[in-house]
C-alpha cells in the first residue's frame, strides 16, 4: 500500500501517476487520482462501471489531456504532453473491449498492420508480415491459422490476435479493457496464462474486469477507484471479493446464503427424464412457485441447451415436461410463453434494449396486443399505466417514461429489460447469465429483484456459470456436468468453498 | 480444384461459373457470338464501364459510395475539352492528366463534404449529382461539343486481325482501362495505403485508434474514383466522338449493381477488382447476347435486371448469410410477437 515512493524495495516504477484530474465540462471524471505500476507487473483497475478507469486509461494513452499540476512519469521521465503516438511508441498498448481488429482482414495483417501504418506509401510485405505474425503467436504459445479472416474466429481467438497485434509494437505497459467479459472459463484460464507469460517477458499489464475473482487470481496489486476518485492501491493478499466490493462500492453487501426453506408447494414445473441427443441426458427436477433455483456448471454442460428446451426453442427427444400438474408440449417458444414461461437470455438483458427509444417504449414492446383499445390502435391510456406499474413494481429510477433508454444507468436498463419481459405475466422466469458483463453494483441490484419476485411468488430458474452467484441467491443449486444432472446442494446446508470446488472438480 | 481457382473468392467462382454458362449457350443459339470480332468489340465498348468500376471499387471498399461519379464523367469531358481547346489541343498525354486531374477535384469535393461536414456518402453524392449535373445543364445549355481535337477523334488502333466475320481490333481504351486496372490492383493490394483504405472501411474506430489518416483516406479514395472518372469520361467521348451533356446520366447505377454484383461490400472492407470485372462482364455478355439473339433493345434493361437479381440471390455466400439472417430474425420475432399473446 505504499502509494507515495517513486521507488520501494522491489524496483522503480515503469509508469508513475500523481495527482492526475480531468474534468469534461462540469463533470469531475477523474479527481487526483494516483496510479503506479512497475515493469513485469499484474495489476488490476477495479470499479464499478463510470467510476473513471476509461478516462483513465485514455489519459495514459495519450487521447485525454490531464488537468495541469498532474505529475505523470515514465521511468522516471516526464511525460505529460502525450499524445495517442508517442505513447504507442514508448511501449503503452490499449486492447479495447470491442478489440478494434479488422474483421475481413487476415490474422497476419491484422497483427502486423502497423507495418502499413504511415502517410507514406510504401509496397506492402505480406511474407514478413506472414513471419512476424507467426514469430509473435509463437511467443504467446498459440496457433492460430495466419491466413484466416478474423471474422471466422471464436472471439478467444480474436482477444489472442489483440494481444498479439499490441506485442508487435514492442508494448511494456498493456490495458486489457474487460478481456474475458465474453469468454468461456477455460477461455479465461488460457487468457490467465497469457497475461502470466507476458509479466514473465517483463511486459506490466493492466487488468480491468468485473469478475473479482479472475482479479485477485491473476493480479499482484488492485488500484481502486470509485466516483471518480481514487480510493486506493491494495495488495490482493489477503483480499477477499466481499472486502474488494465494498471498496469499490462504499457499501457493504448482505453476502449469506438464503435460509432453507420448510414448506414444499407443489412444484409449478417438474422435468422428468428429459433427453435430447448430444446436449443433455435424463434431468429431472422440479422447481415450486417462489422457488429460485441455480442451474450452474461449465460452459457447454447443457445448462442453457436445457433452458431453450424447457422455453420451446428445441425439442427434446424423450422425458417429460410437467406443467402445473399437466404434460406440456411446447412446439415453439410461442406455446412456451402462452403457457407463462419467459426466458432471457444473457445478450437480452445486455443488448435487449432499442437504446434511443423511450423507457415506456421499451418496456410495453412485448405486449403490444394488449394495450390496443377502440380502432385496434394503441390506447396511450393502457400503455402508460402499464409503464407506471412496472416501473412502480422494479423500482427503476428514472426521469421521465417518454426519456431514451440510454439515459438510464446500466443497472436500472437491466430492469427494464426485467420488466419488458414480466410484463408478459410469466409464472417461471429462466434467468441466462444474467450479470455477464454487470458490475458489482447492478449485480446486487438484479438479485435483490429476484428475491423480491420470488418473493411474489414467481418460480425463478437462474442459471450462471459463477458458483458465488448462485450460492447467494438460489434456494436450491443444481449442478450440470456433460449433459446430467450430477448433484444438488442446498446453500444453507453447505459451504461456498464446497460447491466452488464440486464445480470445478 | 485448379490452385487458380482456390486462390479466388466463392462469389468470383460462381460469376465465372454463370459467365461461362451464358457465353456456352449463346456460342451455340448464335454463330456471331463466339468470334474475335464480337469479342474485341465487347472489350472496346466495355472499357469504359470498367475504368468506372475500378474506381468504385476503391471507394465501396473504403465504406463510402458515390452516386455522382458518372455525371462527374460528363463535367470532366466539358472541362477538359474547353481547357484543351485553350491550349490549343494538346495531346493524348495531356489529356488523360487534365481529364485525372478535374476528375479528383470533383472527387475530393465529395470528400470534403463527407469527411470535414460529417454528412453521409450517399447523402452528399446524392447532392452532388445533382448538383454537378445542373451545373452542366445550366452553362452548357444542353449544347453537345462535336469539334474535338483530331487527336481525340482519331482511332487509335493498337492490335488488329483479319478474320472471315471482319476486322478484329483493340483500340486505346483497352490499354487504358488495362492501365487502370493495374495501377487500382497495386494501390488496394499492394500499397500500405491500400490497405489502410480497407482497414477504413473494415473498422472505422479501429483505424481510427491506430493513427491511420481517416481525412486522407477518404481524399484518397473518392479522388482515385474521381480521377477514374475524369480518364473515363475522356475515353467514352473519344469512343464516341462527341461530348453530350447526358452521355453518361444513369450510368452510375449499371456501374453501381455490377460492381455489388462482384462480392464489393455496401458498408466497406469487402471487394475485389476481379469480382468487379466479372460483375460487369455478365451484364455486358447478357446485353451482347441479347441483341445478337435479335430480341428487343426496350426488352434489354428488363432482363439485365433479372439476371442481377438472380446472381445475387443464388451466390453461396449470399445464400449462406439470407438463411442465417432467416434463422434468427425468426427465433427473434417468436420472442417478441409470441409475448404479445
Amino acid at each position: 500500500m505504499n502509494n507515495d515512493a517513486t521507488t520501494d524495495e522491489r524496483g522503480p516504477y515503469l509508469l508513475r501517476l500523481e495527482h492526475v484530474s480531468k474534468r469534461f465540462g462540469g463533470v469531475q471524471a477523474l479527481d487526483d487520482i494516483s496510479f503506479n505500476i512497475r515493469p513485469g507487473e499484474v495489476l488490476c483497475l477495479a470499479g464499478e462501471n463510470g467510476c473513471g478507469k476509461s478516462t483513465l486509461i485514455k489519459t495514459i494513452s495519450g487521447v485525454h489531456r490531464p488537468e495541469p499540476g498532474a505529475v505523470m512519469e515514465w521511468e522516471g521521465q516526464d511525460m505529460t504532453g502525450l499524445d495517442p503516438a508517442r505513447a504507442r511508441a514508448m511501449g503503452i498498448q490499449v486492447i479495447w473491449q470491442d478489440l478494434a481488429l479488422f474483421p475481413e482482414m487476415s490474422v497476419a495483417e491484422n497483427i502486423a498492420f502497423e507495418r502499413n501504418l504511415g502517410a507514406r506509401p510504401r509496397v506492402v510485405d505480406a511474407a514478413a508480415m506472414r513471419r512476424e505474425a507467426g514469430a509473435i503467436l509463437e511467443r504467446l504459445g498459440v496457433s492460430i491459422p495466419l491466413d484466416a479472416p478474423v471474422r471466422s474466429l471464436s472471439i478467444a481467438n480474436r482477444q489472442l490476435v489483440a494481444i498479439a497485434r499490441a506485442l508487435v509494437a514492442d508494448a511494456r505497459l498493456v490495458f486489457m479493457d474487460e478481456p474475458t467479459a465474453s469468454l468461456s472459463q477455460k477461455e479465461t484460464d488460457a487468457l490467465i496464462a497469457i497475461v502470466r507469460r507476458l509479466s514473465e517477458q517483463n511486459i506490466a499489464v493492466v487488468f480491468v474486469s468485473h469478475r473479482l475473482a479472475e482479479v485477485l487470481e491473476i493480479s499482484s496489486r488492485v488500484t481502486v477507484l470509485r466516483d471518480g476518485r481514487y480510493v486506493g492501491t491494495y495488495s490482493t493478499e489477503g483480499m477477499t471479493q466481499a472486502r474488494l466490493t465494498e471498496l469499490m462500492t462504499g457499501s457493504s453487501f448482505d453476502y449469506a446464503a438464503r435460509p432453507e426453506r420448510t414448506d414444499r408447494p407443489a412444484p409449478i414445473l417438474s422435468v422428468k427424464n428429459l433427453t435430447r441427443e448430444g446436449e443433455y441426458r435424463d434431468v429431472s427436477f422440479d422447481i415450486a412457485p417462489g422457488e429460485v433455483v441455480g442451474l450452474t456448471g461449465r460452459l457447454g454442460s447443457g445448462r442453457t441447451e436445457l433452458a431453450l428446451s424447457l422455453f420451446g426453442m428445441t425439442r427434446p427427444d424423450a422425458g417429460e415436461i410437467i406443467w402445473q400438474g399437466r404434460p406440456l408440449r411446447l412446439q415453439s417458444n410461442r406455446d412456451a410463453i402462452r403457457a407463462g414461461i419467459a426466458y432471457v437470455s444473457e445478450d437480452r438483458l445486455s443488448l435487449g434494449l432499442v437504446q434511443p427509444q423511450s423507457i415506456a417504449d421499451n418496456t410495453v414492446v412485448t405486449v403490444l396486443d394488449r394495450l390496443l383499445g377502440p380502432g385496434k390502435l394503441l390506447s396511450p391510456k393502457k400503455k402508460k399505466r402499464l409503464v407506471d406499474d412496472w416501473i412502480d413494481r422494479l423500482r427503476v429510477k428514472i426521469g421521465a417514461a417518454g426519456d431514451p433508454v440510454s439515459t438510464l444507468s446500466g443497472g436500472n436498463q437491466q430492469r427494464i429489460v426485467l420488466a419488458k419481459w414480466l410484463a408478459t405475466e410469466p409464472k417461471l422466469l429462466i434467468l441466462d447469465s444474467p450479470t455477464v458483463g454487470v458490475d458489482v453494483g447492478a449485480r446486487a441490484g438484479i438479485f435483490a429483484i429476484v428475491d423480491q419476485l420470488a418473493k411474489d411468488g414467481l418460480a425463478i430458474l437462474l442459471i450462471s456459470d459463477e458458483a458465488p452467484e448462485v450460492y447467494f441467491n438460489a434456494d436450491r443449486i443444481l449442478h450440470m456436468r456433460d449433459g446430467r444432472l450430477i448433484e444438488e446442494f442446498i446453500p444453507a446446508r453447505t459451504t461456498l468453498d464446497h460447491v466452488e470446488e464440486a464445480i470445478h472438480a | 480444384m485448379p490452385r487458380f481457382l482456390s486462390s479466388i473468392g466463392a462469389t468470383e467462382r460462381w460469376l465465372i461459373l454463370v459467365i461461362a454458362c451464358i457465353c456456352i449457350g449463346l456460342s451455340l443459339a448464335t454463330d456471331t457470338f463466339f468470334t474475335l470480332v464480337n469479342a474485341f468489340d465487347l472489350l472496346n465498348s466495355s472499357a469504359v464501364n470498367v475504368i468506372f468500376a475500378a474506381g468504385l471499387l476503391v471507394v465501396l471498399v473504403a465504406g463510402g459510395i458515390d452516386i455522382s461519379f458518372a455525371v462527374g464523367a460528363s463535367v470532366v469531358q466539358y472541362l477538359a475539352v474547353i481547357a484543351l481547346m485553350k491550349l490549343g489541343g494538346g495531346n493524348w498525354a495531356i489529356g488523360l492528366i487534365l481529364a485525372a486531374f478535374f476528375g479528383f477535384c470533383l472527387g475530393a469535393v465529395n470528400a470534403t463534404l463527407i469527411y470535414h461536414f460529417r454528412i453521409i456518402s450517399i447523402v452528399v453524392t446524392i447532392a452532388t449529382f445533382n448538383l454537378f449535373f445542373g451545373l452542366l445543364m445550366f452553362f452548357t445549355g444542353g449544347v453537345s461539343i462535336y469539334l474535338l481535337p483530331d487527336w481525340m477523334t482519331r482511332r487509335v488502333i493498337l492490335f488488329e486481325h483479319e478474320t472471315p466475320a471482319g476486322w478484329a481490333e483493340i483500340t486505346l481504351p483497352v490499354l487504358v482501362m488495362a492501365v487502370v486496372v493495374l495501377a487500382t490492383w497495386f494501390l488496394m493490394r499492394k500499397l500500405s495505403l491500400g490497405r489502410q483504405i480497407f482497414a477504413m472501411g473494415d473498422n472505422v474506430e479501429g483505424a481510427r485508434r491506430l493513427g491511420i489518416n481517416i481525412g486522407a483516406m477518404h481524399y484518397l479514395a473518392y479522388g482515385w474514383l474521381g480521377a477514374c472518372a475524369g480518364i473515363a469520361g475522356l475515353m467514352q467521348a473519344h469512343y464516341a466522338q462527341e461530348v453530350v451533356p447526358n452521355a453518361l446520366y444513369g450510368r452510375e447505377l449499371e456501374v453501381l449493381a455490377a460492381v455489388v454484383l462482384g462480392g464489393a461490400r455496401l458498408g466497406g472492407g469487402r471487394g475485389t477488382l476481379l469480382g468487379a470485372i466479372l460483375g460487369l462482364a455478365l451484364v455486358a455478355i447478357t446485353q451482347n447476347g441479347l441483341n445478337l439473339l435479335g430480341v428487343s433493345p426496350y426488352a434489354f434493361r428488363m432482363i439485365v435486371g433479372f439476371i442481377i437479381l438472380v446472381a445475387i440471390s443464388m451466390s453461396g455466400e449470399t445464400l449462406g448469410f439470407l438463411t442465417e439472417r432467416m434463422r434468427r430474425s425468426r427465433r427473434a420475432d417468436d420472442v417478441a410477437s409470441g409475448g404479445a399473446e
